[in-house]
């Protein structure tokens, strides 16, 4: 198990290297001389200013000792400085990345949860009316505009019925300490978390009902039913925790989805993570804050996958002998 | 004499699939509608026509209302049918020319060739595909086929490892050994034994690929990075996104749009699948 | 049957009707089927496939497709009708009065727990005993079935046993709570002929000593002649013929059952004079390992396929190559063909190594070695008309494409095919027709050697035996050399010349047909014949 984890650790690594190589070749495509670019928000355009900001940059170093620079920045943690935000990369997104986690979080947890329910539901009540309307509804929810269903959920929740607060993370100005800011920022967390879920939920009861129902179908599941066992122990034990491998593997590859979600929910609803902050870059050209945050959107989701390839090995005893 | 299996009765399928024909009854409206954009509305989508923020169902010549800056809105989601089914065609094109060739490579030939193809596919898989594309389309600057690129980069790696996986699968099939045994040439193998035999998984994937693309251009679009000379779904969603609480319907017509079109693509993917793959139909058992 | 003790009839069918959908091919997948089934008696259930046999066994417990549905006759237990009860009676009856075995020990326990748990849930779904003492019966089950070290068995997952020993452990489960009936549903087709013999003796010895009736269903009539008290055959959906074992396989009265006796290939090789003439082909030193998962971190699991495998097919010859599942018999047959790579070795066409060959001169000399596969529906590309498929060797070989076509019409009266087939598609063939296509499309390039990959394993057994006599007189005519291999012994006696026994990637003896049988050297060889079904009960 140790050997597994270091090698997908290992193999991570290589991943966010070869990430971190594309990145450095993505900002030297970045319209304008970045040292230029420098020069303009800090309002002085004179030569020297330019030259000076070039060699604290490394930008007059040939291309080989730049990337090998950029590499050993951002392995000491080093994203580089904004400008714009007179403020080193890395503090914005460390200030950023808890709402976010916060966040994403609670949707995983909202569409999985939600998502195997109904798609079990659906699989046990397959071509009648409950499966009917919940496959419909994951199609809609699975087709619908993540940054629209965050728009008309605001016209209807908070604009309409009043019910739950539109933006932010927080009442700001409250002075709510304590278990009454939890709640607060709980009761901000409602409809950011809701819809980036939904569309998740979606993906998830698509992917068990079809799972279950081919699960279904395997030879055991005759041999639980020949047993003489009941049909709810049939569907628990022997159908359903089948039919979650692929549903953890879809996990793993739904968390990039996720973070994009996120920059779509976060922006809507000024939730102040980092996707938040990847919009505002992107509003102001802020390049290096944009890249910045691509590499730590992109580091998450090396983490997620790493935490769902070990819990798919705890849950398949025969990976052991497969691999 | 006899149609090849799978594809008899295949059209007919898919025809008694309700939804499919729903689907199909949607996407038809969203062509007619591009085609017609510029006959209807022969004038730029941009032009100011009347008052600003006129609500919908008041104005015969208005039906929808009117924007922050007095465009019509109608007018707006004909011509941007265009660019979504543009966008989402040709960059779903785009990311199979990436994709099958190189699925097709790495199923077939196995080995290196294949553990190198996938380390790179997992690659493009991990990073996040939206935060890559909104990174890509800022850096090449906004225009439609920066947005078709960018769209064409993060979606390809699907493609890649189903037509991998069908391969490999078919590679071991004996009638593809046959095939090798008789001394016919790889190429010929490929393309006569092993790519027809994968052809329907990758149709029905295409089609939910043009649906996830127009999702993606209007997300991007909504984001402020959409062609700055087009008038698309996406960005009219986000220009009416700041007067929310006044002018409700700025944002809702679009949106809904995006979701009928989107919609109709997914059901018509889920109908060709039945169609296609009669042995993975849903829900019969 | 000891005649002092009366017979009981535990369950009676009464002429039991299965209907199936409408739009099918028949109406019924059984049709009027009565039998009894006896404590202490095993009957067996014959057919080919589409007999409706399974179906039989699938009724008794209830657990019929859901498209088939009992439309009329009784299946009485201990005097109630069971077609009578519903879904809770039914999970009553099911494992504690009637409980099965299936045929594929592979799929059919749950791969994600362990095999006391399965065990302990026969127990649990009955609301027998407690935690504690089910884990103990499992235990002891396990132990009574013959799984070794039946405390580490109960522990691990289905993944770490062999078939043989999934299927103990299945045969552990259904015995239980004791049923008084036991459906076996061709538990032994899918593994080796030694497995098999093995489960066998335990299914009769269990059979014996807990006094139970046994619904035995096969397709194998060397099975039926070890196993059988009482034998009945079906034939689309019908009983043919119903009696003793000794009466239906001695003195048989109907015609079919005859035909399918007639059908099974004897233990006796014919008298074949030995074949000297040039060597077709020549294999030398053929090694290939094959080394499965590894990595940084993990020693890769090695199989040796292919150890130092010699042998030489004279012109007109027919070499077989015998062996279990894993006995690397069929890599040998693809690394012949070279659709694999070897690691050594030398695969000697004349003066030509196959193995050293590469782009066209390998293509060019591939057209004098062909192979038929196993699989009649995997062997055929679907999307290809059988003209093509029989036609695309010829013109991959520059022959004009009227001209080959012209000569795979002539290739599809050859195997007894009519050649309007040739714009038809694979699907609307049989299994036997679609043989008679592969074979068709293999001597489209006239070789000089045929290698034939179980070519006869997926076929019922009456077209089995008019696909041999079919290889045998296109051998004949054709002056063709044959490597033919497979799983069955029979087969090979009545085709080979010489035949050659694998185990684990090694030829442990290659002898005359003759004299392999009658005088085999090797243990393993002799375990083998040993475990032939049907050998003490001569079948045919």
């Amino acid at each position: 198990m140790i050997g597994f984890v270091a090698g997908r650790v290992g193999k991570g690594i290589v991943v966010l290297l070869a990430i971190v190589v594309l990145n450095f070749f993505l900002i030297r495509l970045a319209p304008g001389d970045p040292a230029l670019v420098m020069a303009g928000e800090a309002g002085a355009g004179d030569e020297l200013f330019v030259a000076q900001l070039r060699e604290k940059f490394g930008l007059d170093q040939p291309l080989p000792n730049q990337l090998a620079l950029y590499v050993r920045n951002i392995a000491s943690l080093d994203l580089g400085y904004s400008v714009r935000q007179q403020m080193p990369v890395a503090t914005l997104i460390a200030d950023r990345l808890p709402a976010t986690l916060l966040l994403t979080g609670s949707a995983f947890a909202i569409s999985l949860v939600l998502g195997v329910t109904l798609g079990a539901l659906a699989a046990r009540r397959a071509g009648r009316a409950a499966d009917t309307a919940i496959t419909g509804l994951a199609l809609l929810f699975y087709a619908t505009p993540l940054f629209w269903v965050s728009l008309m959920a605001i016209i209807v929740f908070s604009v309409r019925l009043e019910w739950l607060p539109s933006f932010g993370f927080e009442s700001v100005g409250a002075g709510h300490a304590g278990l009454a800011r939890a709640a607060d920022i709980a009761h901000h967390l409602i409809l950011p978390a809701m819809t980036l879920g939904l569309f998740f939920m979606a993906v998830y009861v698509r992917m068990t009902r079809a799972s279950m129902l081919e699960v279904a179908g395997q030879d055991f599941v005759k041999t639980a039913r020949a047993k003489g066992l009941g049909d709810r122990t049939i569907q628990r034990r022997h159908v359903l925790r089948n039919a979650l491998l692929p549903v953890v593997t879809l996990a793993g590859l739904q968390a990039g989805t996720l973070v994009g979600g996120a920059i779509l929910t976060e922006t809507v609803f000024a939730w102040p993570g980092i996707g938040r902050l990847m919009y505002e870059a992107l509003l102001q050209r802020d390049y290096n804050l944009l890249l910045g945050v691509f590499v730590v959107s992109s580091a998450m989701v090396l983490v997620f996958n790493l935490v769902t390839d070990v819990l798919y090995r705890v849950v398949d005893p025969r990976i052991e002998a497969a691999r | 004499m006899s149609a090849p299996p799978r594809r008899r009765g295949a059209l007919a399928a898919f025809l008694r699939h309700p939804g499919a024909v729903i689907g199909l009854v949607i996407l038809l409206a969203v062509v007619a509608a591009a085609i017609l954009a510029p006959i209807l509305y022969p004038t730029s989508p941009w032009r100011m026509v009347q008052r600003p923020f006129m609500p919908p169902f008041t104005l015969d010549r208005f039906p929808l209302g009117t924007d922050a800056l007095g465009r019509d809105i109608a007018a707006g989601l004909m011509h941007g049918a265009g660019v979504s089914l543009l966008v989402g065609l040709v960059s779903t094109l785009a990311a199979l020319v990436i994709g099958v060739p190189l699925g097709a490579l790495a199923g077939y030939f196995g080995g290196r060739v294949d553990d190198g193809l996938m380390r790179f596919t997992e690659l493009f898989q991990t990073v996040p595909s939206f935060a890559l594309a909104i990174v890509l389309v800022a850096i090449l600057q906004p225009s439609l086929s920066s947005l078709i690129l960018a769209i064409a980069l993060v979606s390809w790696p699907p493609v890649t490892r189903l037509v991998r996986g069908e391969v490999l699968s078919l590679r071991s099939r004996e009638y593809v050994q046959a095939a090798v045994v008789t001394g016919q040439t790889t190429f010929t193998i490929l393309r006569r034994e092993i790519l027809p035999n994968t052809l329907s998984p990758i149709v029905v994937l295409a089609s939910l690929m043009v649906a996830t693309a127009i999702l993606l251009e209007s997300s991007l679009s909504f984001l402020g990075l959409g062609d700055p000379n087009r008038m698309s779904w996406g960005f009219m969603v986000g220009a009416g996104r700041t007067a929310i609480r006044q002018a409700w319907w700025i944002s809702t017509f679009p949106g809904l749009v995006i979701l009928l079109t989107v919609l109709a693509l997914n059901l018509i993917g889920e109908g060709l699948n039945d169609a296609l793959n009669p042995r993975l139909s849903r829900g019969d058992r | 049957m000891d005649a002092r003790t009366p017979r009981r009839t535990v369950v009676s069918v009464r002429d039991l009707r299965l209907a199936l959908p409408a739009g099918g091919d028949r109406a019924h997948a059984v049709d009027g089927v009565s039998f009894d089934l006896v404590a202490g008696e095993i009957l067996c259930l014959v057919g080919e496939s589409g007999s409706g046999k399974s179906m039989c066994a699938h009724a008794l417990m209830g657990l019929l497709p859901k498209a088939v549905k009992p439309s009329g006759g009784e299946i009485r237990l201990d005097g109630a009708d069971l077609l009578a009860q519903d879904e809770a009676g039914w999970r009553d009856t099911r494992g504690r009065r009637i409980a099965m075995v299936f045929q594929e020990p592979m799929t059919a326990l749950n791969p994600l727990m362990r095999i006391g748990d399965q065990m302990a849930e026969m127990f649990e779904a009955h609301g027998l005993l407690t935690p504690r003492e089910r884990r103990a019966r499992a235990v002891a089950l396990a132990g009574e079935v013959g799984l070794p070290e039946p405390e580490r068995i109960v522990r691990s997952y289905p993944h770490q046993l062999s078939g043989g020993q999934r299927q103990r452990a299945m045969i552990a489960m259904a015995l239980a709570l004791e049923p008084a009936v036991l459906v076996a549903d061709e538990p032994t087709t899918a593994l080796d002929v030694t497995t098999q013999a093995q489960i066998l003796d335990l299914i009769r010895g269990l059979q014996r000593r807990r006094n139970m009736a046994v619904l035995f269903i096969t397709h194998d009539f060397g099975v039926v002649a070890d196993i059988a008290d009482r034998v009945l055959v079906l034939r689309h959906g019908r009983v043919v013929e119903e009696g003793p074992a000794e009466a239906v396989l001695g003195r048989p009265r109907e015609d079919y059952t005859r035909t399918l006796l007639a059908a099974v290939p004897s233990m006796d090789p014919p008298r074949r004079e030995p074949r000297s003439g040039p060597k077709a082909v020549e294999v030398a030193g053929l090694c290939k390992t094959y080394s499965t998962g590894g990595g940084l971190w993990r020693k890769p699991r090695r199989v040796e396929a292919a150890r130092d495998v010699a042998f030489a097919i004279h012109q007109g010859e027919t070499v077989g190559l015998v062996g279990e599942s894993g006995s690397g018999k069929s890599s040998v047959a693809r690394l012949v063909m070279r659709l694999i790579e070897p690691d050594r070795g030398a695969v000697m066409l004349g003066d030509d190594d196959l193995t050293r060959l590469s782009g066209e001169a390998l293509r060019r000399a591939r057209s004098r070695i062909q192979m038929v596969f196993q699989d009649p529906f995997a062997s055929l590309n679907p999307r290809r008309r059988v003209g093509q498929i029989i036609a695309d060797g010829p013109v991959a070989h520059g022959v004009p494409r009227s001209e080959a076509e012209a000569r795979a019409r002539d290739l599809l009266r050859l195997v007894g095919l009519d050649p309007s087939a040739m714009e038809r598609f694979p699907h609307e063939f049989s299994g036997g027709q679609r043989q008679r296509v592969g074979i068709a499309r293999a001597l489209a390039l006239e070789p000089k050697i045929l290698v034939a990959d179980e070519a006869v394993s997926a076929l019922d057994v009456s077209v089995q035996a008019q696909v041999l006599a079919l290889l045998e007189d296109l051998k004949q005519r054709l002056g063709l050399s044959m490597l033919f291999i497979t799983h069955d012994l029979r087969v090979a006696a009545q085709i080979c010349d010489r035949i050659a026994v694998m185990r684990r990637g090694e030829i442990v003896e290659l002898k005359p047909a003759g004299a392999l049988f009658a005088n085999p050297e090797h243990p393993y060889t002799r375990a083998l014949l040993d475990a032939v079904p049907g050998r003490t009960r001569a079948a045919a």
